[in-house]
């Protein structure tokens, strides 16, 4: 049995750290408002993005545009990257494990189908994880989660992109934690190129349109675009998923530090009350032998 | 004079910069800089880095974007820009150390440089820096 005066460290020291987890809670929970507003207010965008690509898609000729237009062009797939998003950091549950999970699944599904894989990392756990066992990684991105910025997502498609354009690449995969809700996230895994055919949207309303450059440069343009929101939503719903499951976490661990001292706080009585029942019943038997 | 008003809208991905009735927008198209008016006919273009100019009721006022997408429709104008600063909230020095670190990368020429990203990031710094002093 430990001594009341280890048990008391214990408790003492098991407060400290329930009083950090919950500061961290907090500050994934500010945090986490913050990530979900940022991802409304993507929204708007996205959608008016979403809008004027079909106005355009609905004025050309699909069927011939889309076959030659190079980031809808499928092949073969001989050479694959994935882009890995994880955080930077720990403490938040399996959030980063569940994504170097599956990128390391998907890694072989493709090198049993004869396929090499090329990763890029995002957030240091993936960087660190893949680095360290040595696979071949084009490119990393560290501590962009802090201070989130489009032009990071702008970077990214960048370099895979051209990756394609000049097919050392033949698909490109994200894997990512999608955000559900606070309370779920699940891992998704994504195909960002080929991209998917997009639907044309409106009618003989906008026949009447004028381009600048022509439809075909305009399309180019508006594909990059729609890549760069994708990128840009991957980043955004993976740093609200992070936060949520770091507050999750947070809380569980805040919850068995309060059981645990509840735990120890009995002990702790039941030792003092061990101690002080010795303590007179020493006294008594002490004054005993004196009357004796 | 006849007061014509018509809807603008400019975002970014991040945030809404602008929306509300103006009379007139310039902006950077991809083959020059371009005049909306009232009644202008449905149009689309692509734009370039640059400044778009906004007319409300007062004098003009001034953006400075990194290039996006510009519609024209009947019902009013839309302005999609990655990126969007009002001429008055550009950190003039923080533009500054973007625009030298630009140079000096592109100076120095490492093997690792990813020149095409380092000239656009020099272009943007540029631009910043030409529309806060604009204004």
């Amino acid at each position: 049995m430990a001594t009341l005066r280890e048990i008391r460290r214990r408790i003492a020291s098991i407060k400290n750290i329930e009083q950090v987890t919950d500061a961290m809670r907090v500050v994934a929970a500010a945090r986490l408002r913050r990530a979900q507003e940022n991802i409304t207010a993507t929204r708007p965008y996205a959608d008016k993005l979403n809008t004027i690509l079909g106005h355009l898609i609905s004025q050309m000729d699909v069927e011939e545009q889309a076959l030659t237009h190079p980031l809808l062009e499928e092949r073969e797939v001989k050479h694959a990257c994935i882009i890995s998003v994880s955080g930077d950091r720990g403490l938040c549950g399996s959030f980063n494990s569940n994504v170097i999970r599956t990128t390391t699944e998907r890694i072989q599904h493709y090198e049993e189908s004869g396929a090499d894989v090329t990763l890029i990392c995002i957030g240091r756990r993936t960087q660190e994880h893949f680095d360290r066992r040595g696979y071949d990684i084009t490119d990393s991105y560290i501590n962009i989660f802090r201070q989130l910025e489009f032009q990071t997502a702008v970077d990214v498609v960048h370099e895979f992109e051209h990756l394609y354009i000049d097919k050392q690449i033949d698909k490109v995969e994200v894997i990512y934690n999608n955000f559900k809700s606070a309370i779920l996230q699940t891992v998704l895994v994504e195909q960002l190129l080929p991209l998917e055919p997009i639907e044309p949207e409106g009618d003989t309303l906008f026949l009447d349109y004028t381009y600048e450059p022509g439809q075909v440069e305009l399309f180019e343009m508006l594909l990059g675009k729609h890549l760069n929101m994708q990128m840009w939503k991957v980043l955004l719903d993976s740093n609200a998923a992070e936060q949520a499951a770091r507050m999750a976490a947070m809380e569980n661990a805040t919850q068995k530090a309060k059981e645990l001292i509840d735990e120890l706080v009995l002990q702790r009585n039941r030792a003092r009350q061990t101690q002080i029942t010795t303590e007179i019943s020493e006294i008594v038997s002490g004054a005993a032998a004196l009357e004796g | 004079m006849l007061n014509r008003s018509f809807h603008l809208e400019i975002r970014t991905p991040e945030k809404l910069i602008f929306e509300g009735d103006v009379t007139s927008v310039n902006a950077p198209g991809i083959e020059g800089n371009f005049q909306i008016l009232y009644g202008h006919i449905p149009f689309l273009t692509a734009l370039d880095v640059g400044e778009i100019r906004v007319q409300e009721s007062g004098t003009p006022r001034s953006i400075a974007t990194s290039g996006g997408v510009f519609e024209v429709l009947r019902t009013g104008v839309t302005a999609l820009v990655e990126t969007a600063e009002w001429a008055s909230d550009i950190d003039v020095s923080r533009a500054e150390s973007a625009f030298e670190r630009a140079q000096e990368q592109l100076a120095a020429d490492a093997p690792d440089l990813n020149r095409p990203r380092a000239e656009a990031a020099l272009a943007r710094a540029q631009n910043r820096l030409k529309v806060a002093s604009n204004s």
